[in-house]
């Protein structure tokens, strides 16, 4: 069940859990984490070990069939992070779950090979992230069979080889995203047919696959069984009935942050996603965050950097170096949904200049970007592009060293061209 | 004994012979009177039009174990509810059915309510039960820190308790097919031709015809319907709808009790209830239809319950959702259950089983056994009925995901399959294999929590579905 060295002793016979340490546990085999371990085995960070749950290690990619992983499918650039992680020396181990914790730095694994108590120096969370599903949305009507995310149909397409009626004969995908996109094109290849694309904002990146529904939602399930057919609110206000076997939830993604909850990390209240510093670190000395875990979704190039990133504050951290300070929190503000990280070190003990991750929650066209710590104001730019709210401004935060640590939150705002907020 | 799903069912055991009874609708009432009649040496099916047991209003309900204390007093439903919840909780300890008893409080929000609780407990009283306790509005923040501002008092119900309502009817139907029921799964009865002083009646199925000596209405919102097959119109199901929200797990620690409302003028209001699985459940609406099928959700009705949600437990809307359902009530405008013996049509009805018959379930079932032995029907000597253990999905009890032991000896109980609900290989594969087994992946879920999680399937649907359909090797 490893796919890395060995992994140390087994259920103890006397059926009591196994209690084992570590120098680095990595939660989560995914881009975020499987990048994290390899740098650190590779700095010789001592015993570094990743738990992924799943029967293999590579995260989400693992199911994305397409390409646009560095220039890589997914699955194939899910292997090559594993093999990294591996060769560097890290144990990636398989089917193994992380499910609380026993300590400050101590968690709670379940295993085949039996329970386990795993006490680490320093723990990297990075549990991914997921969409939220029909439930969550509370889109009204019945529960028929038939209706799913894009997780589970991209798994069920990919990992699990269905095809045709085995998932349906007509879907109906909902979603605005490019994730909308990739759902449509896997239900297609699997031979299913796709009626429309239900997409709630107006406007958006291409949809691909029979009919856009620009502006629309679905209003209510219908169907006893399995899925007959979904009502649509058009734009114009008129409701109609598409039918339909099969429904795919697309993108709005979640935070999987429950490990971190139970473990008493702090969340950032934009993203719901761990709280952390630019060097990922949470409010919790020693316990770590990255990757997606930090405010849904970002591409997977995106999470293995920040699994880098981690990297090197973890090697810090294992030689010494004191946990910082908790910085400033930034808070987002008008159109900018959600910024991440969500703390900075401010003032003289900056450093170079953090990059932010802004994610808009409208299209803006050239917006205002303003930073202001109370009354002040610390930076003032008009962005020379064209931002979607499925895309993330990288923003280098040149303005942390004019701040005053002792000043409290620093806001960032996002304004329309002509400095109204859309709604 | 045996559980079928397809073909002719076996008319009767003994071939010429027909059954001494016919249970039809295995919810959580007919399963019981099935495992009530399988302690005698009587030949018994347990019919049912769907394709699972506990399919309808059974698995969409509150999930309490009450009390009685606000039955009607004089009521069948008051004794049988009083009665029955002591016979589950019993029964529910025997076979390993999760039950917490976490206690109820009555929360008043306004003068009105607060003057009313005193009645309420005198009405608890006479419903024969004595441990009400008032609460002053500290008591009720001590007890409750999370509460909305504005209460003014509660009555407390110490011994109201949240049971698992997919475990029980499984228990009992369980327990019925190992003692030697027939239970016959996707058998809607289309028709009933009444049998003379000595001929059997014969049930005209879509699978068959069956034929048995007495039979038991046991139909639930088709009571009515089932009823007029026989040629009686005593009553009529109007089907009362009540949507709920089940919350993430994470809301399970902003609530230590259930959170009744007290009933008045402005209706009934809602409860917040904490649920054996560990989330936090708000409903339900009543909405008086006439669709029996009607068990969707409604914009308006989700609105509605999170608007009072709010007031009750502010804290409780900043969580996700994880379920929403809407389950039906079978009222017929009686404050009272419906049960009628018909002893020249060797019938029993039991109907208008309207919201308590969860907890009522065990003592309707000795009910109407005795309503039988009084309509001739011979049960002769009793005997001990097959032990039943069922696995645990209470999240206060300890599941095999956590059992070095259990995972030392079968390696699939430490292999997470659902890692929301924590749900093993060896659990998926044990229900798999059970005496009664799951026809739909919905119906794994009520026998695992499989996929009833906050992510619904994202991360194991997939996976769970493979086990269902391919099995588990």
């Amino acid at each position: 069940m490893s796919d890395g060295p060995g992994v140390p002793g087994g259920a103890d016979p006397s059926g009591g859990r196994l209690e084992r340490a570590v120098d680095v546990l990595v939660v989560g085999g995914g881009p975020a984490g499987l990048a994290a371990a390899a740098r650190l085995a590779v700095a010789g960070a001592g015993r570094v070990e990743v738990l992924e749950r799943d029967r293999a290690a590579g995260g989400v990619p693992r199911h994305c069939g397409r390409g646009g992983f560095g220039g890589f499918t997914g699955p194939v650039f899910a292997r090559r992070a594993v093999r990294a992680a591996v060769r560097a020396g890290a144990a990636v181990r398989t089917g193994a779950g992380a499910t609380g914790w026993a300590g400050p730095l101590t968690v709670e694994v379940t295993a085949p090979t039996g329970p386990e108590r795993i006490t680490a120096r320093a723990v990297v969370l990075a549990t991914g992230a997921r969409e939220r599903p029909r439930s969550a949305r509370l889109v009204p009507g019945t529960r028929p069979a038939g209706v799913l995310s894009t997780g589970e149909l991209q798994q069920s397409v990919e990992l699990f080889g269905l095809r045709g009626g085995r998932i349906g004969r007509r879907a109906v995908v909902v979603g605005s995203d490019p994730v909308a996109r990739h759902a449509a094109r896997t239900l297609r290849g699997a031979g299913v047919t796709v009626v429309a694309t239900v997409a709630d904002r107006p406007y958006g990146p291409r949809l691909g696959g029979g009919p856009v529904l620009r502006g629309a939602t679905v209003v209510e399930l219908v169907g006893r069984g399995r899925l007959s057919g979904v009502v649509v609110r058009g734009a114009d206000g008129r409701t109609g009935l598409l039918r339909c076997d099969t429904l795919v939830f697309t993108g709005d993604w979640l935070p999987d942050h429950e490990l971190a909850r139970s473990g008493g990390v702090p969340l950032d209240p934009g993203t719901r996603g761990p709280s952390v510093d630019p060097g990922l670190r949470t409010s919790v000395p020693g316990v770590f965050a990255a990757g997606n875990l930090l405010r849904g979704v970002e591409p997977a190039v995106v999470a293995a950097a920040e699994g880098r990133t981690v990297a090197d504050a973890v090697h810090a951290h294992l030689a010494g170096a004191p946990w910082p300070g908790p910085g400033v929190p930034l808070r987002a503000e008008g159109a900018l949904r959600h910024l991440s990280p969500g703390r900075l070190p401010v003032g003289p003990a900056a450093g170079p200049a953090p990059t932010v991750l802004l994610r808009p929650a409208e299209r803006l066209p050239a917006p205002l970007l303003t930073v202001r710590q109370g009354d002040r104001l610390l930076y003032e730019c008009r962005v020379p592009a064209l931002l979607e709210p499925h895309r993330s401004l990288r923003h280098p935060a040149h303005w942390a060293v004019d701040a005053d640590p002792t000043g409290g939150a620093v806001t960032l705002r996002l304004a329309a061209e002509d400095g109204t907020v859309p709604v | 004994m045996s559980v079928t799903r397809r073909g002719v069912p076996p008319d009767t055991p003994a071939p010429g012979g027909a059954y001494d009874v016919v249970v039809v609708g295995a919810g959580v009432v007919g399963c019981a009177i099935a495992r009530e009649l399988a302690r005698h040496p009587l030949r018994v099916a347990l019919v049912e039009a769907s394709g699972d047991i506990g399919e309808g209003s059974s698995k969409a309900n509150t999930a309490i174990l009450h009390t009685g204390f606000d039955a009607v007093p004089g009521t069948l439903e008051s004794r049988m509810v009083r009665e029955g919840g002591r016979l589950l909780a019993a029964y529910a300890e025997e076979t390993g059915i999760p039950v917490e008893r976490v206690g109820a409080l009555l929360v008043a929000w306004d003068e009105e309510q607060l003057a009313a609780l005193p009645r309420l407990a005198d009405k608890a009283r006479r419903n024969g039960y004595h441990r009400t306790r008032p609460l002053s509005a500290a008591e009720l923040y001590a007890r409750e820190p999370c509460l909305g501002p504005g209460a003014l008092g509660a009555l407390e119900v110490p011994d109201e308790a949240i049971v698992c309502p997919w475990t029980t009817p499984l228990a009992y139907a369980t327990q019925a097919v190992r003692s030697g029921v027939d239970l016959h799964l996707d058998c809607p009865v289309e028709e009933v031709r009444p049998g003379g002083a000595a001929e059997p009646h014969r049930l005209v199925t879509r699978r068959g015809v069956l034929r048995t000596r007495f039979l038991v209405n046991a139909c639930g919102l088709y009571a009515d319907a089932f009823d007029a097959l026989l040629g009686r119109k005593d009553f009529t199901v109007t089907p009362r709808r009540g949507q709920l929200v089940v919350f993430d797990k994470f809301a399970r620690e902003l609530v230590r009790h259930i959170l009744l409302p007290v009933p008045g003028a402005l209706g009934k209001g809602v409860l917040i209830a904490p649920t054996v699985y560990g989330n936090v459940m708000l409903g339900p609406t009543a909405e008086d239809l006439t669709d029996k099928a009607a068990t969707g959700s409604t914009a308006e009705g989700l609105a509605a319950l999170r608007a009072q949600g709010r007031r009750i437990l502010p804290g409780l809307l900043d969580e996700e959702v994880t379920a929403v359902y809407a389950g039906l009530r079978a009222a017929t405008g009686a404050e009272d259950y419906r049960v009628a013996a018909h002893p020249e049509l060797r019938y029993v009805t039991v109907g208008g089983i309207r919201s308590t018959g969860l907890t009522a379930s065990l003592a309707l079932g000795r009910h109407t056994v005795e309503l039988l032995a009084g309509a001739g029907l011979e049960l002769g000597p009793e005997r001990p009925l097959a032990p039943v253990r069922m696995p645990n999905l209470g999240e206060a009890f300890p599941r095999p995901y956590r059992d070095a032991g259990l995972i030392a000896r079968d390696p699939a109980y430490g292999t997470i399959v659902c890692h929301c609900e924590r749900v093993t290989l060896g659990e998926i594969r044990d229900a798999l294999a059970s005496t009664v087994p799951p026809a739909s992946l919905d119906g794994l879920r009520r026998r695992t929590r499989a996929r009833a999680g906050r992510c619904q399937g994202f991360s194991c649907g997939a996976a769970v579905r493979s086990l269902f359909e391919e099995g588990v090797r």
